[in-house]
């Protein structure tokens, strides 16, 4: 189906026309947001499709399937898709309340839509060695996004932000290198068929283990998420929410990948450690969220804990619990791509996003606030909103995977998580200012923007149930492997 | 030949660690440089090596005959290489933007105030 390379195609043609046309900021933004519009046409035609028809395959340029590229489509892949159109259409909205005059000038639009093409490459692509072409070229546009600056807090955060993922993909490298070397293909379904017959124990956990860590320090998970925390409250808010919203799913996916295809029959004690790993992710992450006074940096730490809500259900490998950590993957990438533009918005108003110099803005901006309420209430968890419905989710998940003490955890790291936004709205919102009144305006299309998102949030909550039905589909389909298998290696094996 | 690029490669990976574990820029560099070139070597090694062998087709006949050297892992390094040039070329130019705004190549120095 021809249709399958459009996500990937539609952005890479705009960021070439983007290059191409007038460096004034009103033509960059209109293409850029038209191109962004296509974007989230085309994922949702995918969708459709993919829901419609089951798992969808296109061989490029008609190499048969282990020995040519691949691209694939399960429900999976097809509702991430969708969830980086809408995150596109965000992060190119927002634009139109101003960027930086000289990121705009330095290629900040067409680096944003290849940021776009290689998220939405990672999550079509079916080739293992292709995932890390497309991790490289999503890490390249936000290397360059996050070093479009001047100060020394943003140097000191890029360079630790570009050399620890240039770890991360060599380690990721590694692997392939070992994995091609034990089994002479990296095509995924080819793997998920022939990696149980010829699997040793001992490369197996080698190389799940270089897996693990490669995926986790892109994902963020202790013991490997340090930089997050340290870079992502440096770059412009617009940048911070999509590199937020999408680059550690991104990682996220990548191990719901290899361990559902590859190392599903691995042994326990890998699952006990990508386990404890998410265990300590999750309570590491919301205590360090409760001990900052920043909003971005607290932001940034909910993000971090949050990842492991979905590993953790990963690594419990039920389908309800899969099926939970796809409903939360996609709350959460709506979520705190919203939360990171309401903190760009308080960066307008302020000038900081330290707490202290917040406050007031309940009163002060009643619109604004009234927006932001959605995605702070819904990621504390806050019934019904759709963080409520993911935790239960994964909750039951863990419930009915005999994983007490992880629902234990969950419903722990919850209350820290309404601890810590209820604190951040309560210092940010409802506490009298105690500094100066408001700088500037909040800007339209930020405020547009946050309430287009807080909608999609609400419509996530109301369509809680056709959604969650589809996430019990995409889990079923990640578990059983036959469809994706058959779909990419033909009816013949 | 396959002990002496393991032994090769590992030793790549093994200083390019101990670099990047240095505080200056530029030996972080060259320690990225170094390791993505030990994942080169290791990918090579990893495929099987076999000599003098090109996996082309010989005149006249319909088929490759066996034994020929795995074109794959040749096509991996191939774009790992142009890949990790790529890399090592932006990080030189964010390591002088760097220097430029920091004014040190310490990379404990550059978040702190002058």
């Amino acid at each position: 189906m021809s249709m399958l390379v459009l996500p990937i195609l539609v952005p890479l043609i705009t960021a070439a026309v983007l290059m191409l046309a007038p460096k004034r900021a009103a033509p960059q933004r209109w293409i850029s947001l038209a191109g962004s519009v296509l974007l989230l046409v085309s994922a949702l035609l995918v969708f459709v499709r993919v829901n419609a028809t089951g798992v969808q395959v296109l061989q490029i340029s008609g190499w048969p399937a282990p020995f040519g590229i691949t691209l694939v489509a399960d429900l999976l892949a097809a509702m991430l898709v969708a969830a980086v159109g809408v995150i596109g259409v965000a992060i190119t909205g927002v634009a139109f309340s101003g960027v930086d005059p000289q990121r705009e000038a330095f290629g900040y639009h067409p680096l944003m839509q290849m940021l776009l093409m290689g998220v939405a490459g990672a999550f079509l692509t079916g080739d293992l060695f292709d995932l890390y072409v497309w991790f490289e070229v999503m890490l390249v546009a936000s290397f360059v996004l996050m070093a479009l600056n001047r100060t020394r807090e943003q140097m000191e955060a890029s360079f630790k932000y570009v050399t620890i993922n240039l770890i991360a993909s060599s380690i990721f490298l590694t692997a392939l290198g070992l994995l091609y070397g034990a089994a002479g293909t990296l095509n995924m379904a080819d793997l998920a068929l022939l990696w149980p017959t010829i699997r040793t124990p001992g490369v197996d956990v080698v190389l799940a283990v270089l897996f693990v860590i490669a995926f986790s320090i892109k994902a963020g998970l202790f013991p490997l998420f340090f930089w997050l925390p340290a870079s992502y409250h440096t770059p412009p808010a617009a940048v911070g929410a999509a590199f937020a919203g999408l680059l550690t799913k991104v990682g996220v996916y990548s191990l719901i990948r290899v361990f559902t295809l590859l190392f599903h029959s691995a042994p326990p004690a890998l699952f006990a450690l990508l386990l404890a790993m998410s265990a300590a992710t999750m309570a590491i992450g919301l205590v360090a969220a409760l001990n900052e006074r920043d909003f971005r940096r607290v932001l940034s730490f909910n993000l971090v804990g949050h990842i492991g809500y979905t590993t953790a259900s990963l690594s419990l490998l039920t389908p309800a619990a899969l099926s939970g950590a796809i409903f939360y993957i996609l709350h959460h990438i709506v979520v705190i791509t919203n939360l990171y533009l309401v903190s760009g918005v308080l960066l307008r108003l302020r000038r900081t996003t330290d707490m202290a110099g917040l406050g007031g803005m309940y009163r002060d901006q009643p619109v604004f606030a009234a927006l932001a309420m959605v995605p702070i209430f819904s990621l504390a968890g806050v019934p019904p909103l759709s963080g409520f419905l993911g935790k239960l989710t994964i909750l039951e998940g863990t419930f009915a995977a005999g994983a007490y003490w992880v629902g234990g955890l969950v419903l722990v790291v919850g209350l820290l998580t309404l601890l810590s936004m209820a604190r951040a709205w309560a210092d940010s919102f409802w506490r009298p200012a105690t500094g100066a009144g408001d700088l500037a305006a909040p800007g339209t299309a930020l405020l547009v923007t946050i309430g287009a998102l807080s909608l999609v949030t609400v419509a996530m909550t109301i369509g809680a149930e056709p959604l969650f039905e589809l996430t019990s589909r995409g889990a079923q389909q990640l578990l059983q492997r036959d469809e994706y298998v058959q779909a990419v290696l033909g009816t013949a094996r | 030949m396959e002990v002496l690029l393991a032994l090769s490669s590992g030793v790549l990976y093994a200083a390019g660690i101990y670099l990047m574990l240095r505080r200056r820029l530029a030996q972080i560099i060259i320690g990225l440089g170094l390791l993505s070139n030990g994942t080169n070597l290791l990918i090579f090694t990893a495929g099987d090596l076999t000599r003098a062998r090109p996996p082309v087709v010989p005149d006249g006949a319909e088929a490759l005959q066996q034994p020929y050297a795995d074109p794959v892992p040749q096509a991996l390094v191939l774009t790992a290489i142009v890949i990790g040039f790529g890399l090592t070329a932006f990080s030189l130019v964010l390591a002088h933007r760097v220097h430029e705004t920091a004014g040190t190549d310490d990379i404990d120095e550059i978040g702190r105030e002058r």
